[in-house]
């Protein structure tokens, strides 16, 4: 099993969530979308530019900034 | 009377469930936040009358935003709620559910958009999900109105078992059991809209996607704009009420003042619809038959891609290029709102979080997204000369948009926050309520516009009858001759502007100017001054200061672009 961040993971790779952002607003926001230490993720797209992540979490899709999808940690396997 | 609340998630069809239960219509959409500020209406339960509030969608009780505010303040006067679910999304949305349950206020479980649950092969046990909260769940769906007559009569049962304590960790781990008890998934393979959805967010596909809804966007606006009125709005005009003008012309003295305020200046012994500026000429033909045509054709393309779902798409593939400006993606959709009319644009700058994109997005707003009324008077006058001319007023308020983002995003302070948002799926929107939606737009549009046009005509010709106009024309000849390169009458037809562009630029239509300055005065009143209405809803969004602020930056900026543009053309 390895951990590795949301921006690392490849188009279609899926894994388990382990670490979210601490950051209050952040971390309340993730939460309410699913994306929560034990959830399962698929990754769906990530946009060129530094631009925004895409995950599916169940059946509802969930986009993100960059910076807080490099502070989302998957563990992939 | 008593309040019933109606709460849930962003984007669970509360405002759909709302306007079946008082038959009041409100305006909804495929993407979370569209209800911004609570809506009320009346509805009868039983032989009583209730109030009945639309709240705005919230995840939770946390007071983090402004809905959430909103929202808990209503729950503390509400007698009962109808917590509305998504059922695609049972998890999620149990999480709301919980808390509010532990509020102590009764309450009724409506399990909405239930076809799409059972389409994406999603089995919920309604009579056990019954059992477990301890309160009535209904199946529903919103669009069509199931369900609701069966929310509505177990009102009476609402009911709240005996609360319990939790913490944000319980009410998860909750939440989690109750789904695993109660909800069933079938496998069953990605249908064709849940393959679009992915295929409009992955850049490769994604990309040429937007290109293309772009395109096909503009051409449709165009195409049923220019329908509406080259086959039915300026036949009716030319051949149906032209002779009733000319009629009432004959009875009255042709040079009086009543003949020019009603009837306007005659051109060459005619009514002329764009030249004439009277009350029953010009004053009716701007709004209803030049701008009416592309409100309703833009309306229509809007509602379609709300419905369908397809703007949070577009948010998160321009979200790299907005961040540049100091606001991320989500910005897109106030920005398009403005397209049709900067008011309800301005007043969507609420889904974003923070002041500073508020301010930015706002400003940007006023400045560089001109509104359908003025669009379709832009084309309708410069379209004439060439839709070359029309490009260069285009290009040059999309360049002005991109530069001042980019200034007021190193200027001002902070950063702005990035974004977190939930990609609804993609719903095939239904006719009825892409109808009413297009109606209700419209009726409002005609409401604010016809009203404010006549006024505004009247006092420009009572002004004119006066030489009011005169003494204006020669305090700011200096400026609108040397930098726009304009006839100093143009400051007329620009300060009209502050009333409504579309009158403005029907005044620049009687000056006689050449394709240039028609370009330099039409870009410059875009950008110039917000119009009153818009005014009135910064200053209640952004506060005094702000409004002044961004003003200011509007003003020296039309007069900087104006210049250019005279200088280089």
């Amino acid at each position: 099993m390895e951990q590795i961040c949301l921006t690392d993971m490849k188009n279609g790779q899926g894994g388990c969530v382990c670490v979210i952002p601490h950051g209050r607003g952040v971390r309340r926001r993730l939460m309410e979308l699913g994306i929560r230490p034990g959830a399962n993720l698929v990754k769906v797209s990530s946009t060129p530019g530094r631009g925004p992540v895409v995950v599916q979490v169940g059946r509802t899709q969930a986009s993100m900034g960059f910076g807080i999808s490099t502070k989302v940690f998957v563990e992939v396997g | 009377m008593k309040k019933v609340l109606l709460m849930g998630n962003p984007n669970v069809g509360k405002s759909a469930i709302f306007s079946r239960l008082t038959g009041v219509h409100v305006v909804a959409a495929n993407y979370p936040g569209t209800t911004v500020e609570f809506v009320q209406g009346h509805m009868k339960l039983g032989d009583e009358k209730a109030l009945i509030i639309d709240v705005p969608g919230i995840y939770g009780l946390e007071t983090a935003s402004k809905a959430e505010d909103i929202a808990v303040d209503l729950l503390k006067e509400g007698d009962v709620v109808i917590n509305v679910l998504d059922a695609t999304n049972l998890e999620r949305n149990l999480h709301l559910t919980l808390h509010l349950l532990e509020q102590n206020i009764p309450m009724v479980v409506a399990l909405n958009i239930w076809d799409d649950a059972q389409h994406k092969g999603i089995d919920i046990d309604v009579k056990r999900l019954e059992e477990i909260l301890g309160v009535p769940v209904v199946p529903s769906v919103g669009l069509t109105g199931r369900g609701v007559k069966e929310i509505v009569s177990r009102l009476e049962d609402a009911a709240n078992p005996v609360p319990v304590e939790r913490t944000e960790e319980d009410r998860w781990l909750e939440t989690g059991r109750i789904v695993s008890k109660v909800q069933t998934l079938r496998h069953r393979h990605a249908t064709f809209l849940e393959k679009l959805a992915d295929a409009s967010v992955r850049p490769f596909t994604g990309m040429p996607i937007a290109l293309l809804v772009l395109v096909a966007a503009f051409t449709i606006v165009r195409f049923l704009g220019e329908g509406l009125i080259g086959y039915i709005l300026e036949p009716a005009f030319e051949f149906l009420w032209k002779p009733v003008l000319m009629h009432l012309s004959s009875l009255m003295n042709p040079d009086g003042l009543f003949h020019t305020v009603v009837i306007g200046k005659l051109i060459d012994g005619d009514v002329n619809f764009v030249q004439s500026f009277g009350l029953l000429s010009t004053a009716l033909f701007v709004p209803i038959g030049m701008v009416l045509p592309y409100i309703i054709a833009f309306y229509f393309v809007l509602g379609f891609l709300e419905d369908l779902g397809y703007l949070p798409r577009l948010a998160v593939l321009m979200d790299s290029v907005m961040h540049r400006m100091g606001i991320h993606g989500w910005a897109i959709i106030p920005m398009l709102l403005g397209l049709g009319c900067n008011v309800p644009g301005i007043m969507a700058t609420r889904i974003l979080e923070s002041r500073r994109e508020r301010f930015i997005t706002a400003t940007l707003i006023s400045i560089g997204v001109p509104c359908a009324a003025l669009q379709a008077m832009i084309w309708g006058l410069l379209g004439k000369e060439g839709w070359f001319y029309v490009a260069i007023v285009y290009f040059s308020l999309f360049m002005s948009w991109v530069i001042i983002g980019r200034i007021l995003n190193i200027t001002l302070k902070d950063r702005s926050p990035e974004l977190i948002m939930e990609m609804p799926p993609y719903r095939f929107p239904s006719l009825l309520s892409l109808a009413k939606k297009l109606w209700m737009r419209t009726c409002a549009f005609l409401k604010e516009a016809v009203p404010f046009v006549l006024v505004g005509v009247l006092v420009i010709n009572i002004l004119y009858f006066l030489n009011v106009f005169d003494a204006l024309a020669n305090f700011t000849a200096p400026l609108i001759t040397r930098v726009f390169g304009l006839p100093k009458e143009a400051v007329v037809a620009i300060s009209v502007g502050f009333l409504r562009k579309d009158v403005a630029v029907g005044m620049l239509g009687i000056l006689g100017l050449t394709p240039k300055q028609l370009v330099v005065a039409t870009t410059v009143l875009s950008m110039f001054f917000p119009c009153v209405a818009t005014f009135a809803v910064m200053w209640k969004e952004l506060g005094i200061a702000d409004t002044f602020k961004s003003v200011l930056i509007m003003i020296l900026s039309s007069v900087i672009v104006g210049g250019v543009l005279n200088l280089v053309l």
